[in-house]
Protein backbone atom coordinates (compact mmCIF):
# COMPACT_ATOMS: atom_id res chain seq x y z
CA UNK A 1 0.00 0.00 0.00
CA UNK A 2 3.06 2.12 0.21
CA UNK A 3 2.20 3.52 -3.26
CA UNK A 4 -0.68 5.50 -2.15
CA UNK A 5 -3.25 3.80 -4.48
CA UNK A 6 -7.00 4.66 -4.44
CA UNK A 7 -7.90 1.26 -3.15
CA UNK A 8 -11.65 2.05 -4.09
CA UNK A 9 -10.98 1.69 -7.37
CA UNK A 10 -9.57 -1.89 -7.34
CA UNK A 11 -12.55 -2.61 -5.31
CA UNK A 12 -15.16 -0.91 -7.78
CA UNK A 13 -13.05 -2.56 -10.80
CA UNK A 14 -13.34 -5.97 -9.51
CA UNK A 15 -17.02 -5.66 -8.47
CA UNK A 16 -17.61 -4.50 -11.70
CA UNK A 17 -15.94 -7.24 -13.44
CA UNK A 18 -17.79 -10.17 -10.94
CA UNK A 19 -21.11 -9.10 -11.84
CA UNK A 20 -21.19 -8.26 -15.37
CA UNK A 21 -19.90 -11.98 -15.32
CA UNK A 22 -22.11 -13.47 -13.21
CA UNK A 23 -24.95 -11.65 -14.75
CA UNK A 24 -24.13 -12.36 -18.35
CA UNK A 25 -23.90 -15.68 -17.35
CA UNK A 26 -27.02 -15.96 -15.74
CA UNK A 27 -28.86 -14.20 -18.66
CA UNK A 28 -27.07 -15.97 -21.05
CA UNK A 29 -28.34 -19.73 -19.63
CA UNK A 30 -31.64 -18.44 -18.85
CA UNK A 31 -32.06 -16.99 -22.64
CA UNK A 32 -30.52 -19.98 -24.40
CA UNK A 33 -32.78 -22.58 -21.92
CA UNK A 34 -36.11 -20.83 -23.15
CA UNK A 35 -35.03 -20.44 -26.96
CA UNK A 36 -34.28 -24.11 -27.14
CA UNK A 37 -37.36 -25.17 -25.44
CA UNK A 38 -39.41 -23.32 -27.65
CA UNK A 39 -37.83 -24.70 -30.39
CA UNK A 40 -38.86 -27.75 -28.91
CA UNK A 41 -42.07 -27.05 -28.68
CA UNK A 42 -42.54 -25.52 -31.93
CA UNK A 43 -41.06 -29.10 -33.24
CA UNK A 44 -43.52 -30.94 -31.43
CA UNK A 45 -46.45 -29.14 -32.62
CA UNK A 46 -45.17 -29.22 -36.26
CA UNK B 1 -30.14 -42.11 -7.99
CA UNK B 2 -31.37 -43.92 -11.34
CA UNK B 3 -35.08 -42.32 -10.45
CA UNK B 4 -33.53 -39.07 -11.77
CA UNK B 5 -32.31 -40.70 -14.63
CA UNK B 6 -35.66 -40.31 -16.80
CA UNK B 7 -35.48 -37.15 -18.27
CA UNK B 8 -39.17 -36.47 -17.74
CA UNK B 9 -39.41 -36.41 -14.50
CA UNK B 10 -35.95 -34.16 -14.67
CA UNK B 11 -37.88 -31.92 -16.28
CA UNK B 12 -40.52 -31.94 -13.87
CA UNK B 13 -38.50 -31.05 -10.91
CA UNK B 14 -36.27 -29.07 -12.64
CA UNK B 15 -38.92 -26.67 -13.97
CA UNK B 16 -39.98 -25.40 -10.66
CA UNK B 17 -36.34 -25.55 -9.14
CA UNK B 18 -34.28 -23.34 -11.99
CA UNK B 19 -36.27 -20.07 -11.25
CA UNK B 20 -36.20 -20.52 -7.43
CA UNK B 21 -32.51 -21.27 -7.63
CA UNK B 22 -32.02 -18.13 -9.68
CA UNK B 23 -34.12 -15.48 -7.52
CA UNK B 24 -32.59 -16.97 -4.34
CA UNK B 25 -29.00 -16.69 -5.75
CA UNK B 26 -29.40 -12.99 -6.75
CA UNK B 27 -31.09 -12.09 -3.63
CA UNK B 28 -27.93 -13.95 -1.39
CA UNK B 29 -25.16 -12.85 -3.64
CA UNK B 30 -26.72 -9.40 -4.18
CA UNK B 31 -27.52 -8.87 -0.56
CA UNK B 32 -24.03 -10.50 0.70
CA UNK B 33 -21.90 -8.23 -2.21
CA UNK B 34 -24.07 -4.91 -1.26
CA UNK B 35 -23.01 -5.90 2.80
CA UNK B 36 -19.37 -6.32 1.56
CA UNK B 37 -19.45 -2.90 -0.31
CA UNK B 38 -21.23 -0.70 2.60
CA UNK B 39 -21.27 -2.51 6.12
CA UNK B 40 -17.72 -4.42 6.79
CA UNK B 41 -15.03 -2.02 7.86
CA UNK B 42 -11.20 -1.44 6.24
CA UNK B 43 -8.85 -4.61 7.22
CA UNK B 44 -5.98 -3.79 8.99
CA UNK B 45 -3.47 -4.77 6.39
CA UNK B 46 -5.51 -5.01 3.46
CA UNK B 47 -7.40 -1.54 3.49
CA UNK B 48 -10.57 -1.02 1.55
CA UNK B 49 -9.72 -3.76 -0.93
CA UNK B 50 -10.34 -6.77 1.74
CA UNK B 51 -13.87 -6.38 0.28
CA UNK B 52 -12.47 -8.11 -3.32
CA UNK B 53 -12.62 -11.18 -1.03
CA UNK B 54 -16.66 -11.42 -1.01
CA UNK B 55 -16.34 -11.80 -5.01
CA UNK B 56 -12.96 -13.72 -5.44
CA UNK B 57 -13.35 -16.31 -2.98
CA UNK B 58 -16.86 -17.99 -3.79
CA UNK B 59 -15.20 -17.89 -7.72
CA UNK B 60 -12.21 -19.85 -6.65
CA UNK B 61 -14.71 -22.46 -4.70
CA UNK B 62 -17.18 -22.37 -7.61
CA UNK B 63 -14.11 -23.06 -10.11
CA UNK B 64 -13.27 -26.18 -8.70
CA UNK B 65 -16.42 -26.95 -7.69
CA UNK B 66 -17.65 -26.97 -11.34
CA UNK B 67 -14.79 -29.11 -12.31
CA UNK B 68 -15.20 -31.45 -9.29
CA UNK B 69 -19.09 -31.83 -10.67
CA UNK B 70 -17.70 -32.56 -13.96
CA UNK B 71 -15.59 -35.39 -12.56
CA UNK B 72 -18.34 -36.71 -10.26
CA UNK B 73 -20.78 -36.45 -13.52
CA UNK B 74 -18.41 -38.21 -15.71
CA UNK B 75 -17.90 -40.94 -13.27
CA UNK B 76 -21.33 -41.43 -13.01
CA UNK B 77 -21.71 -41.63 -16.43
CA UNK B 78 -18.63 -44.51 -17.24
CA UNK B 79 -19.42 -46.08 -14.48
CA UNK B 80 -23.85 -46.72 -14.16
CA UNK B 81 -23.89 -45.11 -17.54
CA UNK B 82 -26.64 -42.79 -16.33
CA UNK B 83 -28.47 -40.83 -18.96
CA UNK B 84 -28.11 -37.28 -17.56
CA UNK B 85 -25.10 -37.37 -16.25
CA UNK B 86 -23.03 -36.78 -19.39
CA UNK B 87 -25.48 -33.88 -19.79
CA UNK B 88 -24.89 -32.33 -15.90
CA UNK B 89 -21.29 -32.79 -16.92
CA UNK B 90 -21.38 -30.34 -20.15
CA UNK B 91 -24.11 -28.37 -18.38
CA UNK B 92 -21.09 -27.35 -15.31
CA UNK B 93 -18.46 -26.83 -17.84
CA UNK B 94 -19.41 -22.95 -19.03
CA UNK B 95 -20.54 -21.82 -15.53
CA UNK B 96 -16.81 -23.39 -13.98
CA UNK B 97 -15.09 -21.65 -16.40
CA UNK B 98 -16.64 -18.38 -16.44
CA UNK B 99 -16.37 -18.34 -12.24
CA UNK B 100 -12.85 -19.42 -12.88
CA UNK B 101 -11.90 -16.55 -15.02
CA UNK B 102 -13.94 -14.27 -12.66
CA UNK B 103 -11.47 -15.25 -9.79
CA UNK B 104 -8.52 -15.00 -11.98
CA UNK B 105 -9.21 -11.25 -13.00
CA UNK B 106 -10.56 -10.41 -9.39
CA UNK B 107 -7.55 -11.90 -8.08
CA UNK B 108 -5.51 -9.96 -10.48
CA UNK B 109 -7.08 -6.73 -9.95
CA UNK B 110 -6.76 -7.60 -5.80
CA UNK B 111 -2.90 -8.39 -6.21
CA UNK B 112 -2.01 -5.06 -7.68
CA UNK B 113 -2.57 -3.35 -4.33
CA UNK B 114 -1.69 -6.19 -1.93
CA UNK B 115 1.11 -7.35 -3.99
CA UNK B 116 2.58 -4.70 -5.98
CA UNK B 117 2.22 -7.16 -8.94
CA UNK B 118 -0.43 -7.88 -11.30
CA UNK B 119 0.35 -11.31 -11.37
CA UNK B 120 3.25 -13.96 -10.50
CA UNK B 121 3.71 -17.25 -11.98
CA UNK B 122 3.43 -19.32 -8.78
CA UNK B 123 1.96 -22.70 -7.75
CA UNK B 124 -1.75 -20.73 -6.87
CA UNK B 125 -1.78 -18.93 -9.70
CA UNK B 126 -0.71 -20.93 -12.36
CA UNK B 127 -2.17 -24.26 -11.77
CA UNK B 128 -5.70 -21.97 -11.60
CA UNK B 129 -4.99 -21.21 -14.96
CA UNK B 130 -4.39 -24.29 -16.16
CA UNK B 131 -7.47 -25.20 -14.56
CA UNK B 132 -9.09 -22.43 -17.16
CA UNK B 133 -7.71 -23.91 -20.00
CA UNK B 134 -8.39 -27.27 -19.61
CA UNK B 135 -12.73 -25.69 -19.31
CA UNK B 136 -11.26 -24.43 -22.66
CA UNK B 137 -10.68 -27.76 -23.71
CA UNK B 138 -13.47 -29.69 -22.22
CA UNK B 139 -16.13 -27.31 -23.65
CA UNK B 140 -14.55 -27.31 -27.23
CA UNK B 141 -14.15 -31.13 -27.14
CA UNK B 142 -17.85 -31.38 -25.81
CA UNK B 143 -18.89 -28.71 -28.50
CA UNK B 144 -17.25 -31.43 -31.14
CA UNK B 145 -18.17 -34.56 -29.65
CA UNK B 146 -21.57 -33.02 -29.83
CA UNK B 147 -21.20 -32.41 -33.36
CA UNK B 148 -20.02 -35.97 -34.14
CA UNK B 149 -22.95 -37.69 -32.56
CA UNK B 150 -25.05 -35.87 -34.95
CA UNK B 151 -23.37 -37.57 -37.75
CA UNK B 152 -23.81 -41.01 -35.95
CA UNK B 153 -20.60 -41.01 -33.79
CA UNK B 154 -20.14 -41.08 -30.06
CA UNK B 155 -17.17 -39.13 -28.19
CA UNK B 156 -19.22 -39.08 -25.04
CA UNK B 157 -16.68 -41.23 -23.35
CA UNK B 158 -13.74 -39.58 -24.51
CA UNK B 159 -15.31 -36.30 -22.95
CA UNK B 160 -16.21 -38.01 -19.47
CA UNK B 161 -12.61 -39.65 -19.44
CA UNK B 162 -10.74 -36.08 -20.15
CA UNK B 163 -13.31 -34.40 -17.06
CA UNK B 164 -12.03 -37.25 -15.25
CA UNK B 165 -8.46 -36.74 -15.81
CA UNK B 166 -8.88 -33.24 -15.19
CA UNK B 167 -9.56 -33.44 -11.81
CA UNK B 168 -6.23 -34.06 -10.55
CA UNK B 169 -5.61 -30.05 -10.49
CA UNK B 170 -8.14 -29.50 -8.25
CA UNK B 171 -6.59 -30.95 -5.12
CA UNK B 172 -3.34 -29.45 -6.51
CA UNK B 173 -4.59 -26.31 -7.12
CA UNK B 174 -5.87 -26.75 -3.00
CA UNK B 175 -2.74 -27.67 -1.62
CA UNK B 176 -0.62 -25.15 -3.88
CA UNK B 177 -0.05 -22.71 -1.18
CA UNK B 178 1.21 -25.60 1.61
CA UNK B 179 3.45 -27.27 -1.10
CA UNK B 180 5.40 -24.23 -2.96
CA UNK B 181 6.34 -21.40 -1.58
CA UNK B 182 3.53 -18.16 -2.54
CA UNK B 183 2.40 -14.52 -2.20
CA UNK B 184 -0.97 -16.29 -1.81
CA UNK B 185 -2.00 -16.74 1.71
CA UNK B 186 -2.42 -20.49 3.04
CA UNK B 187 -5.73 -21.68 3.58
CA UNK B 188 -7.64 -18.96 5.85
CA UNK B 189 -10.63 -21.18 6.09
CA UNK B 190 -9.99 -25.33 6.47
CA UNK B 191 -12.40 -28.06 7.79
CA UNK B 192 -14.49 -26.94 10.65
CA UNK B 193 -11.78 -23.90 11.20
CA UNK B 194 -11.66 -20.27 10.38
CA UNK B 195 -9.06 -17.58 10.73
CA UNK B 196 -11.30 -15.14 9.81
CA UNK B 197 -13.10 -12.84 12.05
CA UNK B 198 -16.67 -13.01 12.23
CA UNK B 199 -17.56 -9.89 10.79
CA UNK B 200 -15.94 -10.48 7.35
CA UNK B 201 -16.65 -14.45 7.57
CA UNK B 202 -20.54 -14.02 7.67
CA UNK B 203 -21.19 -12.04 4.46
CA UNK B 204 -18.04 -14.64 3.16
CA UNK B 205 -20.73 -17.34 3.71
CA UNK B 206 -23.97 -15.50 2.59
CA UNK B 207 -21.94 -14.70 -0.94
CA UNK B 208 -20.94 -18.63 -1.07
CA UNK B 209 -24.12 -19.32 -0.46
CA UNK B 210 -26.03 -16.82 -2.79
CA UNK B 211 -23.26 -17.73 -5.55
CA UNK B 212 -23.75 -21.40 -5.24
CA UNK B 213 -27.27 -21.52 -5.53
CA UNK B 214 -26.94 -19.36 -8.86
CA UNK B 215 -24.45 -22.06 -9.87
CA UNK B 216 -26.88 -24.43 -9.28
CA UNK B 217 -29.60 -22.52 -11.03
CA UNK B 218 -26.79 -22.40 -14.34
CA UNK B 219 -26.15 -25.45 -14.20
CA UNK B 220 -29.95 -26.56 -14.23
CA UNK B 221 -30.66 -24.05 -17.06
CA UNK B 222 -28.17 -25.55 -19.39
CA UNK B 223 -29.03 -29.06 -18.88
CA UNK B 224 -32.63 -28.24 -19.55
CA UNK B 225 -31.24 -26.33 -22.85
CA UNK B 226 -29.11 -29.23 -23.63
CA UNK B 227 -31.98 -31.96 -23.66
CA UNK B 228 -34.52 -29.53 -25.16
CA UNK B 229 -31.81 -29.61 -28.09
CA UNK B 230 -31.06 -33.70 -28.53
CA UNK B 231 -35.19 -33.46 -27.93
CA UNK B 232 -35.46 -31.40 -30.72
CA UNK B 233 -33.05 -33.11 -32.91
CA UNK B 234 -34.96 -36.44 -32.31
CA UNK B 235 -38.02 -35.18 -33.38
CA UNK B 236 -37.07 -33.28 -36.66
CA UNK B 237 -35.15 -36.61 -37.88
CA UNK B 238 -38.08 -38.54 -37.32
CA UNK B 239 -39.99 -35.99 -38.94
CA UNK B 240 -37.10 -36.33 -42.19
CA UNK B 241 -37.36 -40.00 -42.14
CA UNK B 242 -41.42 -40.66 -41.86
Amino acid sequence: MAEGLDQWQFVIAAYAVGVAGTLSLAGWAWTAMRRAERRRDEARDR
Amino acid sequence: MHGFANPARFLRIARWLTPLLFGLGLLLAGGALAWGLTQVPPDRLMGETVRILFIHVPSAWLGMAGWTTIAIASLVELVWRHPLAGIAARAAAVPGATFTAICLATGSIWARPTWGTWWVWDGRLTSFLVLLFLYFGYIALAGAAQKDAAGGAGGSRVIAIFGLVGAINIPIINRSVVWWNSLHQPPSITMGKSSIDATFLVPLLIAALGFSLLFGGVVLARMRTLLAEIQTEARLRRKAIA
